[in-house]
């Protein structure tokens, strides 16, 4: 091999593997990525049905109910429009009625949001960015009573 | 009065680094020795300087002095002794003071332990570690003073966040950051060889073991970071892909393509450029994950707080760094020597394909990381990248290094064949076909993917073997005198072969415990029982117990396999006094290396609790393999033929014999 097709093959090789990396970051960007929505957004129904979203507001005061096998049902609200929401599984341990709350999973056809994780805080005091910024759009943003800080 | 003391060692700490920035560098591109000998006793000073401001902030967390405001929001005066300890470091100012202290400590040890290194190399390396010194330091005392008083303290703290009350905040944030602050050697190093425009043997040398000791430390403290978020968090899950994690994974990805392609630096000379290039990556991965952390721009259990001038700060020297080095880099580099031609299939070319992997792996967690960060800041969009987007990218570029693994020790240095380098491996193949298919028979066919991935981890732990067993001829000489040409092996022989060895147990729990996990979730009373993977999980009842600074209710569960006892489980829901705040804790029974795990839910009232249960098969095996990698990168240290220091000519024609051109 000479100097020359040495140096191609390995243009080459990392041609490709940087190819390869490329596309599967382009591909998996199309394809994977989770968007945030308030309960306003999935109300105008913006995005299509069966499409993985993050639902984030406030988990509405009295809406908790559980019943066996670990299964829960809430609503999650930003006092314009409320979507229920079902769950199985733990919630985590600061999951409280009138806080912050951000789940991932679809809407089904019927309008019930199947979450399949409840995101947990790690301080009593952390609402998450999104929502709080989710509830100032609509005019609900209320720093003292969700002790955002 | 002794709170200030620290306060003002901490500013003479400053004024040092300032003089370790300029008077070392101008004595360097003067050529003047006196100027130059300023620089080993000035950054031994400064670590004494922040060492003592560290001590001062501990004795006022452990004599719970309040009128410190860091403790007082920190701190409370029931917290166990040893969270009043860690406890310094698990707030936002005092892990900087941690990260700035591990930072002087190694620019002491370059003062201390560089004489054989050329003295302008020396100086010039300590200047620029000096640089980084002035800027942090500077961030402590300019936005995160850890030393602020209050001035009518309260009787009371509020408690350290009950989340880091825990043995895990005493291991993994100074390993993680001897980790992080180590590649600041290696990018210090690599910016002097740009200043002064030469590479020389020494500094070749000097680079990997740097690398290697910042790497092993780093691979340890994401270990245990991962295995302290799965046992504390309640949720049985040790890895989540969260930008946190991943700024700790993309200097690890970078450095570890540091450290392959520093051997191919050492040995062959090649490569030079290109390693100059990934330390300053390595090092301004490590930037940008102490960016991501401590800025507050992500909201998580790391991001202790959220005032914006921090952010602003960090981002300020985050761009005079990397734009400052990278620009140096774009002028000087070009300059630099290239030497060692070698043949695509070789050693060389497998450390090659090994950098464009890891590296392009890691500008996959660099873009999943940043793109949502970057959206919300251009249009506002809020989006989150999770897994599926990382198993997407990630896993299909680490399928194709791993397979490349075995191949890359045996392959020869300059010019390989790769047939005589397959042959060699027959018998690593063989077993990882073997372990394909007994997989599948033992779990059927509806997961196709997984026995294929054991496959792939068997492969590559048995290559690793198998190349330490060829190259002391067991098979041609016979076992005893084989046993004899082992121990003889190079460290660096061992080192690779325990590092690849623990990739390949870590690759193998990640899978089997990721495919093969059974879950059960359930409402359960007392009496009731559920089964799982073989277990029959009993729930006896519930009992509440006071512990020194929170109350809990807790679970007792017996666990039987076929009917006969094994274990008993207390998973238990703390409340902490302090906050007012739950957490919950898991339980968990290790069999093997597999383990049941068992967390509680929200208690019913009735007696009833929700429960989650785990049974996930091999999973210690994904810590126990980080833990042998690092096992293999402290032998690879040890090695004396690569002894840090400026090798003599007959040293370095020895050292060159040694390496072995098989």
């Amino acid at each position: 091999m000479t100097r020359k097709q040495r140096r191609l093959t390995l243009i080459g090789t990392a041609g490709v593997v940087l190819a390869t990396a490329f596309g599967l970051i382009m591909f998996a960007l199309y394809d994977e990525l989770v968007f945030f929505q308030s309960p306003t957004d999935i109300a105008r129904n913006t995005l299509p049905s069966g499409q993985r979203i993050r639902l984030g507001g406030l988990v509405e005061d009295g809406s908790v109910v559980r019943s066996d096998n670990a299964e829960v049902s809430f609503r999650v609200t930003d006092m314009e429009n409320t979507v229920s929401v079902t769950y199985k599984g733990i919630l985590p341990d600061l999951f409280r009625e009138g806080q912050g709350v951000v789940t991932e999973g679809i809407v089904r056809p019927d309008g019930v949001f199947v979450a399949d994780s409840v995101l947990a805080k790690h301080d009593e005091n952390y609402i998450p960015k999104e929502v709080a910024e989710a509830l100032k759009k609509q005019g609900h943003w209320q720093g003292d009573k969700t002790t955002a800080n | 009065m002794i709170v200030e003391f620290g306060h003002y060692a901490l500013v003479l700490a400053f004024a040092l680094s300032l003089v370790q920035s300029v008077v070392p560098l101008w004595g360097a591109l003067a050529g003047d020795d006196r100027l130059m000998a300023v620089a080993p006793p000035v950054s031994v000073t400064m670590f004494v300087m922040v060492l003592v401001s560290f001590a001062v902030l501990t004795s006022a967390y452990l004599t719970a002095d309040f009128s410190v405001l860091n403790v007082l929001e920190n701190s409370h005066s029931a917290k166990p002794l040893l969270y009043k300890f860690t406890g310094v470091w698990g707030n936002h100012e005092g892990s900087m003071l941690l990260w700035v202290l591990i930072l002087v400590f190694f620019g002491a040890l370059v003062g201390l332990f560089g004489g054989n290194l050329p003295k302008d190399l020396r100086a010039t390396t300590l200047a620029v570690q000096g640089w980084i010194s002035a800027g942090f330091i500077l961030f402590l005392l300019a936005t995160s003073n850890p030393f602020a008083r209050v001035i009518n303290p309260p009787l009371e703290g509020a408690d350290l966040n009950p989340i880091l009350q825990d043995i895990g905040l005493a291991i993994h944030p100074p390993l993680l950051y001897v980790g992080y602050v180590g590649f600041s050697i290696t990018f210090s190093f690599a910016v002097a060889a740009l200043i002064l425009g030469r590479t020389d043997a020494a500094w070749a040398r000097w680079v990997r073991p740097w690398t290697l000791l910042a790497w092993c430390f780093l691979t340890l403290g994401i270990a245990m970071g991962s295995y302290w978020a799965y046992y504390e968090l309640g949720w049985g899950g040790w890895w989540f892909w969260d930008p946190v994690e991943n700024a700790s994974l993309m200097p690890w990805l970078a450095g570890t393509a540091l450290l392959h392609s520093a051997i191919v630096m050492e040995r062959r000379e090649a490569l030079k450029i290109w390693t100059i290039l990934l330390a300053i990556f390595t090092f301004s991965l490590s930037l940008l994950g102490t960016f991501l952390v401590r800025s507050g721009v992500l909201t998580s259990v790391h991001a202790f707080a959220t005032d914006p001038t921090r952010g602003v700060f960090i981002l300020v020297l985050l761009c005079l760094f990397i734009g400052g080095s990278l620009s140096l880099y774009a002028w000087r580099a070009p300059a630099l020597r290239q030497g060692g031609l070698f043949a695509p299939i070789s050693r060389e070319g497998a450390l090659v394909l090994n950098n464009l992997f890891l590296t392009s792996a890691c500008a996959a967690v660099f873009v999943g990381t940043l793109y949502p960060l970057f959206l919300d800041a251009v249009t506002g969009e809020k989006i989150s990248v999770g897994a599926p987007f990382f198993n997407l990218t990630f896993g299909p570029l680490m399928v194709p290094l791993l397979i490349a693994v075995p191949f890359g020790p045996v392959l020869s240095w300059k010019r390989g064949d790769l047939l005589a380098a397959s042959q060699r491996l027959y018998a690593a193949f063989g077993l990882a076909i073997l372990m394909t298919i007994f997989t599948f028979w033992l779990w059927g066919m509806e997961k196709v993917l997984a026995p294929l991935g054991v496959g792939l981890a068997v492969w590559v732990m048995a290559g690793a073997v198998s190349e330490i067993l060829t190259r002391v001829k067991i098979f041609e000489i016979g076992p005893s005198r084989a046993f004899s040409r082992l121990i003889g092996l190079p460290g660096s022989a061992w080192g690779s072969m325990l590092a690849h060895f623990g990739i390949g147990l870590t690759v193998l729990g990640v899978v089997t415990a990721s495919a093969f996990q059974d879950e059960r979730i359930a409402t359960m009373r007392p009496g009731d029982t559920v089964e799982l993977s073989g277990y029959q999980l009993t729930f006896d009842g519930a009992a509440p117990r006071r512990g020194p600074n929170f109350t809990e209710e807790v679970g007792h569960f017996t666990i039987r396999q076929g009917g006969i006892f094994v274990t008993e489980l207390d998973p238990s829901k703390r409340i902490y006094t302090a906050r007012q705040m739950p957490t919950t804790e898991a339980a968990i029974f290790t069999t093997g290396f597999s383990q049941l795990y068992l967390s509680l839910g929200e208690s019913r009232g009735d007696g009833a609790v929700d429960v989650r249960v785990y049974f996930k098969p091999l999973i210690t095996l994904i810590w126990i393999g980080c833990v042998i990698m690092a096992l293999g990168g402290a032998v690879s240290i040890a090695d004396r033929r690569l002894r840090v220091g400026a090798p003599k000519p007959a040293r370095k024609r020895n050292a060159g014999a040694a390496a072995p051109a098989e």
